[in-house]
């Protein structure tokens, strides 16, 4: 692998973005064959860097070369004619469209050229060789928007891999993949480093990087802080070298004598989606439910904050039998909601910090019909310091702040309904490793005031981490329970995999 | 935006120092007076991530509601009957799309067409005339020096502008547009305030009817044709985002205010009606871009 000769170098790249400086003088090498893990904290470069290479942003300074040759990267389509392909985290998929289409889109196998008429059956059939490499079992022929997160993802790593590219570059490739999932991808992998083929891997999976990647270049606030073997590095070491500073405790579990029981719901049942799910969760308790995509851990919180219809079963709160048919009876009764997909469902990016944060409790900055300015701006500054959001002032944007600051103004806005119950449908996703530790943080100060929480992840380690007790569901059902102390990583896949618990 | 008005007034006022004269100043405050109202409406719709297409359409079926009304009952019952007339239609395009989820695009375009043809068939087709004098007044008239339409205008502006600044409606607004379903798992009645956002706007298009029948002193069945298109003009070239959540009463105000500007002084210098609509076609677009390239490069 040393020896190998290196296809991609970057000396000295620089870009600006108004009042930003994005990336400072960063140097970044890929060799043929090699898989390189891209590190760093969200705001440190990495989206910057790997969009230069694409050909999406020009750089304000800097060199860029290709087999040793001086390249130029002005568009997108420069970088395809260099060999480069890029996989981006929003999808790039056309959801009308059938898998084939997107695949083959703009380079259609003709067969009348002079007419420009697609040959569809060609198109079908190399589409079908792509997806069998990749071991996929998605109909060429369907729709992209009938297919879940998951396979739309394998999809857009099928049409990378079918451009026969030189480097391939994958943004967060994972994040909404299954474990099996994973597995196929990073066989595709490996069988494209034996072809020789380069691979940039961003992730904040750092057991992810360590599996797959031969070597790791680390970025912290724009600039480059060093290139090493994965091999030789442990996962605290490239913390260490992304943070800046050590991180003691991963997952800082605030532990409380759990108290009474906030929150039961028995027999929840939605056709077809939910087969009569019961649980229940106490006062200074985390109740943290794992499972694989799909396996409606987002439907059932939902269907408790009256997002979603059901079709029967009953929701207590302090021992009393509640109706919850709307979000807005939900928060009524003290329970609020940190939705799976912030950009989505959870902020308002346009608005400001202050108008996100009051929005739940209009009511309490009413006066006289009017809304009272001065008292929004008052409280939201308390959050904004009490939380640590990192925000210049509060008119800005939120759509202007970090994942994990987006996330603490999303939770902001629930502490001013008095909610007793959160429910956190993978709080972290998409925020880098001090964003987490700041939101951990957060949550653990919510159960220090009395706080009930539930919460789904995707993340072994983060459920394993915080829980107190864990739930496990499968195809709409909970099929396991285990208290802190018994979890292991092994019982709760086998569980998820199977449905049971291993003998 | 204030500086290219600024910039716009003072070309004009030294091609033709009558643009200054405030007879002219009065008369462009009056002949914008409608437009400012439908605006106004549109206003509200775009910025809750929805549109209008319906108000044009609404000031003729107004008109011919509020001139029958006035001829059978009297004046203020015309008045009243007018106004309602454009909250109903609103009411009835906001059920639809809050209740039904019919895409507002569509729902509004379908009342663009149905209200049209209402305004037809209860006129047949024909104008209304013999309403009383003293309705002239509200067209007309003045208070000081000022006309009734611009005070009428003025009014409705800062009303406008204090449910969306100062209220929980007009906070909820934004938040649908900005973002519908992070509004609907925060709580907010989504469908309710959707509703109310089309009766708003009916009701403001029933005022600017009103007024326009009574500048007509006839009720008129071919009224407004287009107009909700400049409406859409107004609140996107000061600023407003066609999709909702940005904008407001005062970027609004500037966009009213360059297109009633713009037809005033492009008269005055005398240029003619069919270029004046290249100048303000390329103008909508103009601005947008402007504003859209502003925001990339940030």
């Amino acid at each position: 692998m040393n020896g190998a000769p290196s296809f991609l170098e970057l000396r000295g790249i620089t870009k600006r973005f108004p009042g930003v400086l994005a990336l400072n003088g960063v140097d970044f090498e890929v060799r043929a064959g090699e898989v390189h893990a891209l590190l760093g904290e969200n705001g440190a470069g990495k989206s910057t860097l790997i969009k230069t290479i694409a050909g999406v942003y020009r750089t304000d300074a800097g060199e860029l070369f290709v087999d040793g040759r001086p390249a130029r990267v002005r568009n997108p389509h420069d970088a395809q004619a260099l060999g480069i392909g890029t996989i981006f985290q929003e999808f790039t998929l056309a959801p009308d469209m059938t898998v084939a289409e997107n695949i083959f889109l703009g380079r259609e196998p003709l067969r009348i050229r002079a007419l420009s008429i697609v040959d569809r059956k060609e198109v079908v059939r190399r589409t079908r060789d792509v997806l069998a490499s990749l071991d996929l079992q998605v109909d060429p022929e369907a729709t992209v928007r009938d297919l879940g997160v998951a396979q739309q993802q394998m999809v857009e790593i099928a049409k990378a891999l079918s451009l026969d590219a030189r480097l391939i570059i994958m943004d967060e490739p994972t994040a909404t993949l299954t474990a099996h999932e994973i597995d196929r991808l990073f066989e595709s992998i490996r069988s494209l480093r034996a072809r020789g083929v380069a691979v940039v891997y961003v992730s904040h999976r750092l057991d992810e990087v360590k599996t797959i990647c031969d070597r790791a270049t680390i970025l912290r606030d724009g600039a480059f802080v060093a290139t090493v073997t994965v091999e030789s590095t442990s996962i605290d070491a490239m913390i260490r070298l992304m943070v800046g500073r050590d991180l003691k405790d991963k997952f800082p579990k605030v532990v409380i004598e759990p108290g009474e029981e906030v929150l039961r719901v028995e027999h929840l049942t939605r056709t077809g989606v939910l087969h009569d799910v019961s649980f229940s969760v106490r006062r200074g308790e985390i109740v943290g439910i794992a499972g694989l995509v799909g396996s409606k851990r987002t439907e059932t919180v939902r269907a408790v904050f009256g997002a979603d219809p059901v079709d029967g079963g009953r929701i207590y709160l302090h021992g009393k039998p509640v109706k919850i048919r709307t979000p807005a009876d939900a928060i009524d009764h003290g329970i609020a909601l940190v939705p799976e997909d912030r950009k989505r469902q959870g902020i308002f990016a346009v608005l400001s910090v202050r108008e996100n944060i009051v929005l739940s409790a209009l009511g309490q900055f009413s006066r006289g019909g009017f809304l009272d300015l001065r008292r929004e701006r008052r409280k939201a500054q308390e959050f904004v310091a009490s939380m640590r959001v990192a925000t210049p002032d509060l008119e800005k944007r939120v759509l202007d702040l970090s994942g994990g600051n987006q996330q603490k103004v999303v939770i902001a806005k629930w502490l001013n309904t008095h909610a007793e119950v959160f429910l956190f449908d993978e709080p972290t996703r998409g925020i880098d490793v001090g964003g987490k530790i700041e939101v951990y943080r957060l949550m653990g100060e919510l159960l220090s005031r009395g706080a009930a929480i539930v919460m789904i992840s995707s993340e072994l380690p983060e459920i394993l981490g915080l829980s107190d007790r864990i739930l496990v569901m499968r195809d709409g059902r909970i099929c396991g329970e285990f208290t802190r102390a018994e979890a292991t990583e092994e019982d709760i896949l086998n569980c998820a995999l199977r449905g049971a618990p291993a003998a | 935006m204030p500086a290219i008005i600024v910039a716009l007034a003072i070309v004009f006022g030294s091609i033709n120092p009558n643009f200054w004269s405030v007879t002219n100043l009065a008369n462009v405050s009056r002949q914008v007076s409608i437009l400012a109202l439908l605006s106004l409406g549109q206003t509200f719709a775009i910025l809750s991530g929805g549109i209008d297409l319906s108000v044009g359409s609404l000031l003729a079926l107004v008109s011919v509601v509020c001139a029958q009304v006035m001829r059978e009952f009297g004046l203020v019952e015309g008045i009243a009957a007018g106004v309602t007339a454009g909250g109903v239609a609103g009411l009835v395009s906001g059920l639809i799309i809050a209740r039904a989820r019919v895409p507002a695009f569509i729902a509004t375009l379908g009342m663009l067409v149905a209200a049209r043809g209402a305004a037809l068939t209860l006129s047949g087709g024909l104008p209304i005339a013999g309403l009383p004098r003293e309705f002239l007044v509200l067209g007309a008239g003045y208070i000081g020096p000022f006309p009734i339409p611009t005070v009428v205008a003025v009014v409705a502006f800062l009303l406008a502008h204090v449910i969306l600044s100062r209220t929980r409606f007009g906070r909820y607004v934004y938040a649908m547009g900005s973002n519908e379903e992070a509004a609907v798992l925060s709580g907010i009645n989504v469908a309710k305030y959707k509703m109310l956002v089309y009766v708003a706007s009916g009701l403001f298009a029933g005022v600017a009817g009103v007024i326009l029948t009574a500048r007509v002193i006839s009720g008129q069945p071919t009224l407004g044709e287009v107009q909700e298109l400049y409406s859409i003009a107004a609140v996107v070239i000061g600023g407003g985002r066609i999709s909702g959540g940005v904008g407001g009463i005062g970027t609004t105000l500037m966009g009213v205010l360059v297109l009633g500007i713009l037809g005033n002084g492009l008269n005055l210098v005398q240029v003619s009606s069919y270029i004046q609509n290249i100048v303000i076609g390329a103008i909508i677009v103009g601005a947008v871009y402007v504003d859209l390239a502003r925001e990339r490069r940030q």
